[in-house]
């Protein structure tokens, strides 16, 4: 394995890939990055030229269900990419080595292959009391990650922790869990969003910068554009039922039955952009509206604290744990009209008499005028 | 009682009078249609959706009046500085002190109903105008937050232009939040206008109801200077 590491088409040749095959496996890739056909020729030639692209994966403040989604993405190609096509480096949940060599083997990649690895980071990063409340090999998350991202070519934030921060960034945020993107500064943070994202998602968006060498093109959030343009509930097989005022009015009732749409219950598909309802999930088998819940939004920002999960509206701040804008709206309008029909008694109270001397003198002048005419 | 003549002055024009209403039945419906698009009515049929398309319907009004009500609220600017003196922009933001001290006037007679007294002002009353340079905030809010939401369904270049609002406010979860917790400002204005109009005609007497209607206003002679 000396000199430049063997491109994958060389890899492939060595496994007795068939062209046919490869060509079948580019498409594949291309597919699954959402790139258009006529771009296929780019991604073979990329996989015929390209040597393997060093990874570093971090893990932080997480569960670690990015990367068991992943693992389990629908075609035993994707899998390939990580474990075959991409060189792990290092990362703390799949490889082999531990301890000292494993931190070794960190430091190795990031010297040897400075400016050209890619680094993924799972989980948030907590900054609060100096970074104590996550510490890999005697470091603190925030130096790892600062240390890490200093040489990367490209950096993918994985999943909502390392893109919003997730649940442990619910208020309070008792450990002050800060995504990715607020921490490195100067560099493009590609935005992976999710709780996890789809493993066909996290694939494609290592794909993109596998075969083009480049970022793939992001939105307003830094989100791959291909996964993360369209809204759930504008792509949702329930959405005609929306239209035509159709919905589940609880969860054990007719409509419910009938797969009306889920708005009603709180589902988040009007307000979350994500690929479920085209992709779905576990080999396209489904995603959570088709199993008859509704969508809780976990590829957008704070979705913890626009609670509850089963109301259209978050609760309003300060108030109980129900009570809603709304709720408070009517309060605030019943308020006002009575004091409008408080104000208008107490006009008409002070007002009567001089109402009654206003139309005395009216007349008088009438009278005045009328023979002042005359 | 002297004889007091009363003058009629013409108010509001044409344009003004036609935002007024424009704008009144395009805020009804927009709170009306938003407030169903927020809580539609539970319907148990047994049809199928292609049967029905009343939700689509409820929210296409919503969007052409959100329309006609930006546009709207655009002319409105641009009278604000070619129209006359009732109409100008210096009526909705207070830059005088005499204002300033008209605005504690109306308090007094509003609030405390103090003596009641033709105020110098004869087309909005400062305090009038200032709350309503709040509205066009809350205009420009809904605005904003609205084609912010819609961008996202939408090819047009216009809805595009606010789409910013919603990584701004961090999602769109966040931009339908303020978006409904603004129509309620808009219901409690409308509430209190509406009083407040009536009011001023009942106590003033100078055809405030009307003049929206005519453009007249009625003063008494001498205060017309």
């Amino acid at each position: 394995m000396n000199g430049s590491p063997m491109t994958l088409w060389e890899q492939a040749q060595a496994r007795g890939v068939s062209r046919r095959d490869f060509i079948r496996y580019c498409s594949w890739l291309a597919a699954a990055a959402g790139i258009e056909a006529s771009a296929i020729g780019q991604v073979v030639q990329a996989m015929e030229k390209k040597p393997r692209l060093p990874v570093v994966w971090m893990h932080f403040q997480e569960c670690t269900c990015c990367s068991e989604s992943f693992i389990r993405s629908s075609h035993p190609v994707i899998s390939e990419i990580v474990l075959d096509k991409i060189s792990l480096d290092y990362t703390e949940t799949l490889m082999a080595a531990s301890g000292h060599q494993a931190e070794k083997s960190l430091q190795d990649t990031i010297k040897k292959y400075k400016g050209e690895y890619l680094m993924c980071v799972e989980g948030s990063i907590p900054t609060g009391d100096d970074g104590v409340y996550c510490c890999i090999g005697g470091k603190s998350a925030i130096d790892i990650v600062k240390e890490v991202a200093a040489d990367a070519k490209a950096i993918i934030a994985w999943g909502n922790c390392a893109t919003h921060g997730c649940v442990q960034a619910a208020k309070p945020n008792p450990t002050t869990a800060t995504p990715v993107h607020k921490i490195i500064t100067g560099k493009t943070i590609i935005n992976v969003p999710g709780c996890p994202p789809i493993a066909e998602v996290m694939a494609g968006t290592i794909v993109h910068l596998l075969a083009f060498d480049r970022i793939p093109q992001l939105d307003g959030l830094n989100r791959p554009k291909a996964f993360y343009s369209r809204r759930i509930h504008d792509t949702c097989y329930r959405r005609p039922n929306y239209d035509a005022g159709l919905f589940v009015e609880s969860f054990d009732d007719e409509n419910a039955r009938k797969g009306y749409c889920l708005y009603k219950m709180g589902c988040r598909g009007p307000v979350t952009y994500n690929s479920c309802a085209i992709m779905k999930w576990n080999n396209g088998v489904s995603y959570p509206i088709q199993s008859g819940h509704g969508c809780i939004g976990c590829s957008e920002k704070d979705f913890w604290d626009n609670g509850p999960f089963y109301q259209h509206l978050a609760s309003f701040p300060g108030f109980g744990i129900e009570t809603t804008a709304d709720d408070i709206g009517v309060a605030v309008g019943a308020a006002t009209v009575v004091g409008i029909a408080a104000h208008a008694v107490s006009t008409n109270i002070r007002k009567g008499k001089l109402i009654k001397s206003e139309i005395a003198s009216s007349t008088e002048k009438e009278e005045t005028s009328r023979k002042g005419g005359a | 009682m002297e004889n007091t003549l009363i003058q009629r002055v013409y108010v509001w024009q044409l344009p003004v009078r036609l935002y007024h209403w424009v704008n009144a039945i395009a805020v009804v419906l927009l709170a009306c249609t938003g407030y169903l698009i927020g809580h539609p009515f539970a319907i148990q049929s047994g049809t199928e959706a292609y049967e029905n398309y009343w939700f689509g319907t409820v929210r296409f009004v919503h969007f052409v009046s959100a329309f006609i009500f930006f546009f709207n609220f655009i002319g409105r600017i641009y009278w604000g500085f070619v129209g006359n003196k009732y109409a100008s922009w210096h009526n909705f933001i207070p830059t005088k002190k005499k204002q300033y001290e008209e605005m504690v006037d109306v308090l007094k007679v509003d609030i405390l109903q103090g003596t009641i007294k033709p105020l110098e002002s004869i087309g909005h009353n400062s305090l009038a105008g200032l709350t309503y340079f709040i509205s066009f905030l809350a205009f420009l809010f809904q605005c904003i937050t609205g084609f912010g939401m819609y961008a996202a369904m939408s090819t047009s270049m216009l809805p595009h232009l606010f789409s910013w609002i919603v990584p701004f406010m961090g999602g769109d979860f966040a931009v339908r939040q303020w978006h409904h917790i603004m129509m309620w400002f808009f219901i409690i204005f409308s509430i209190v206008h509406v009083y407040l109009v009536f009011y001023h005609d009942y106590v003033e007497g100078r055809g405030i109801i009307s003049s929206m209607a005519g453009g007249w206003k009625f003063i008494e002679k001498e205060k017309n200077k």
